[in-house]
């Protein structure tokens, strides 16, 4: 019997390398296509210069001055702002809670968006109403997600405080507890994202050829046999880039939290993007602001490029 | 994908196009004066519609819209709208060392000679505290508003409860003693919103006020004598580590925001409240009831001096608010501005108790016992300190702010407070 499983987890790794044979496009740019270019370039490289390179290079001009958004930048500091940037504790917490988020994204997110994606993949009865249902809380407004949280957190008024008030004890305040708010958040964010993850999978479940698991049912596989050496396997590519939405996202969050906590308190939910709203946006110190954002950027650049080259070179 | 446009499509957009292009025609013979606010009280809102809605109609050539944009965000884009050619004519302004920023890039416009035409007579419709806390260098940057103190409030009930008297609370040790007898009693002594920040730094404001006095708070702006090194901070953070050691305030209030806050206190849930001195209609307005604690229920008292402390029990912390004009507003932008706070108009909003006038003679208007009380402490007052968060300018202040939390809910110390304000002052 295993050597059955055996052979079909051969087949299984060679319709992968199949489907992910790297496919060159080595058609050599002739001058019939250069009108299409010169016609058709222009906008895009336009349109993405001006909104995406743009502020990426002045955001990085504006990080070494002290400078409050109103005129010119005309007081040179240097790499003063970053400096300050890494002796700050409130920005040190905010890259730890990122780190800490984009945790928890792969390690409860994605799994848990995985198995419900299983579950709702068949064909049943009512399946199309749980994966709706599954799915709203992406589709809801991140900010109106923050609120509705917010208010379920209440202690005095909310949901939280029904709920406990119903067993009769005394509610917590989650979001008061510098220990503790930064787990609610991420039960947030979680509650959030994990529907786009699993309609992701669901995808990706669908497209997998059905003989290949009726084959592993004729050789006896069990459930889990048939999800480690057929499903996951073939799911691979949507699992890393599923993995990649979630790193990004994670470095990214901040409408969820900004309504929730507003990074507080004491800083123990600030995110990078809250950090840099925060301390460089409200207190008018946009270089400093600046600077957060270019060690963001950093960041973001680093980690996909790595990802993209190291786990989905053949994606 | 293709788009196909019939003729009735193509007709119908045209038209349409056509038709907002005459109604831009429409609205360019009258001038425009762009008004943003941050008011989000419905009532009070009100009161400007109507008043918006009088000039309107008296003056035809103008048209005064408003925008509305909430406090924070409000802060946040100000820099932006002002450089860009959608900038507000004329905003709400906190006055201090934020308006003085602003003052310092050009984006304002210098009100100094139309107000001081006809020897000055604009000028002189306003009260000279008032206009002098708006003018930086013998130049005026706003027009004044309002002027406000802040001071605890209290509910009777609970007071009489325990059995405290608000005239005894004249010094920080018997409020710390009434603290403890509140909470040994079963109530929440203080609602505060620690979840803005800003709640908490009147605490520490008021407490620098008293230890330090005047010159130390002045020096410690800037940057004169020991400035944040002088011994009145690190005692302002003790003091504060006392009073948050006594574990005074609401459960929870770390993530409290102020309106949340002041519907705590008007539902009757704590004792006393650090606040404005419209506190009255707000916290009617912000309680689960929608009507809060009534007038008879509601007591005053000034921030209490401390022993040894340089400060008055007379000085005062409160806002002096007006509006700014931005550098390329229109002259018709002054005129409103000039109705709007006139001596009536003024009247009318103290009527509502929506303002402590500045404009001489409409005093008069404020009717409210407990506003009424603010206006005359305000008269008294042996020194007016602007809030420490807009003063301080816009990152000090919130330095400030944040410092406040930290001391109070016991996770900084006094002397990492003072480090903190040095560091940050350094900066600037």
């Amino acid at each position: 019997m295993t050597s059955g499983i055996q052979a079909l987890a051969n087949t299984v790794g060679q319709k992968i390398r199949e489907n992910s044979r790297p496919v060159r496009h080595d058609r050599p740019i002739g001058p019939a296509r250069w009108p299409v270019i010169i016609l058709f370039l222009p906008p895009a490289l336009m349109l993405f210069t001006l909104f995406v390179i743009m502020p990426i290079g002045e955001a990085a001009w504006y990080s070494m001055y002290n400078w409050t958004g109103y005129g010119r930048p005309e007081n040179f500091v240097g790499t003063r702002n970053f400096e300050v940037l890494f002796r700050n504790n409130a920005f040190r917490l905010a890259l730890w809670n990122t780190g800490l988020i984009m945790l928890v994204s792969i390690v409860i997110q994605v799994p848990l968006a995985l198995w419900l994606a299983m579950l709702l993949a068949r064909k049943m009865p009512g399946v199309v109403g749980f994966r709706l249902i599954f799915f709203l809380p992406y589709v809801l407004a991140d900010v109106a997600a923050g609120l509705i949280w917010r208010f379920v957190y209440d202690g005095d008024y909310g949901l939280f405080a029904a709920l406990f008030g119903f067993f009769g004890l005394d509610s917590p305040h989650v979001l008061a507890d510098r220990n503790v708010a930064i787990y609610a958040v991420l039960a947030v964010v979680v509650w959030k994202y994990f529907g786009f993850h699993m309609m992701l999978f669901i995808a990706g479940l669908q497209a997998i050829d059905r003989n290949l698991l009726e084959a592993a049912d004729i050789d006896g596989a069990s459930g889990w046999q048939k999800f480690r050496y057929v499903t996951l396997p073939l799911l691979g590519s949507t699992v890393r880039l599923s993995i990649f939405f979630a790193i990004i996202g994670s470095l990214q969050l901040f409408d969820v939290v900004m309504p929730l906590t507003g990074g507080g308190p004491s800083n123990s939910t600030e995110t990078i993007v809250t950090f840099l709203y925060s301390y460089g946006v409200m207190r008018m110190q946009i270089g400093f602001g600046s600077a957060a954002g270019v060690v963001l950027f950093v960041i973001c650049v680093v980690l996909a490029f790595t990802y993209k080259r190291v786990l989905m070179r053949n994606d | 994908m293709t788009l196909r446009f019939d003729k009735r499509t193509l007709l119908a957009s045209t038209g349409f196009a056509l038709a907002s292009l005459m109604t831009v025609g429409a609205a360019s013979a009258q001038t425009e004066v762009r008004w943003m606010h941050i008011e989000a009280n419905a009532a009070y809102l009100a009161v400007w519609e109507s008043l918006v809605e009088q000039y309107n109609a008296e003056n035809p050539d103008v048209n005064v819209t408003m925008t509305f944009l909430e406090n924070e965000a409000f802060k946040a884009r100000l820099p932006t709208l002002l450089q860009s050619d959608a900038a507000p004519h004329l905003f709400y302004s906190w006055g201090g060392g934020v308006l003085r920023a602003q003052a310092e890039t050009g984006q304002l416009m210098d009100l100094t000679d139309a107000m001081m035409e006809n020897d000055g007579e604009w000028a002189n419709s306003y009260t000279p505290a008032s206009l002098g806390g708006l003018t930086f260098d013998d130049r005026i940057w706003a027009v004044p508003y309002q002027m406000g103190t802040v001071s605890f409030f209290y509910n009777r009930d609970i007071f009489d409860d325990v059995g405290i008297n608000s005239e005894d609370l004249t010094d920080w040790e018997s409020f710390l003693d009434a603290v403890e007898q509140i909470k040994d009693a079963g109530y929440v002594p203080i609602a505060v919103g620690g979840g803005e920040r800003w709640p908490v730094h009147f605490y520490w404001s008021y407490l620098a006020m008293r230890i330090g006095g005047q010159e130390v708070v002045d020096n410690a702006k800037t940057g004169a004598g020991e400035g944040f090194r002088h011994p009145a901070f690190v005692r302002t953070g003790e003091e504060l580590a006392r009073l948050g050691a006594l574990d005074p305030f609401q459960p929870g209030y770390l993530a409290a925001t102020w309106p949340q806050t002041l519907g705590y206190f008007g539902d009757g849930n704590a004792a006393m409240i650090l606040s404005f001195q419209n506190t009255h209609p707000q916290q009617a307005n912000n309680a689960a009831d929608g009507q809060g604690l009534s007038q008879d229920q509601l007591g005053r008292f000034p921030f209490p001096s401390v022993e040894g402390g340089d400060g008055l029990v007379t000085d005062t912390l409160g806002g002096l608010d007006g509006w700014a004009v931005s550098a390329g507003a229109p002259p018709e932008t002054l005129d409103f501005l000039k109705w709007f706070t006139n001596e009536e108009n003024q009247r009318i909003m103290a009527q509502n108790r929506m303002i402590i006038p500045v404009a001489v003679g409409a005093e008069d208007g404020v009717e409210d016992p407990l506003m009424l009380e603010s206006a005359l402490q305000l008269g008294a007052s042996t020194w007016h300190q602007n809030y420490f968060d807009q003063d301080f300018g816009p990152s000090l202040g919130r330095v400030i702010n944040d410092i406040s939390v930290e001391i109070v809910s016991d996770n900084m110390s006094p002397e990492q407070s003072v480090q903190m304000l040095e560091d940050e002052f350094m900066l600037q």
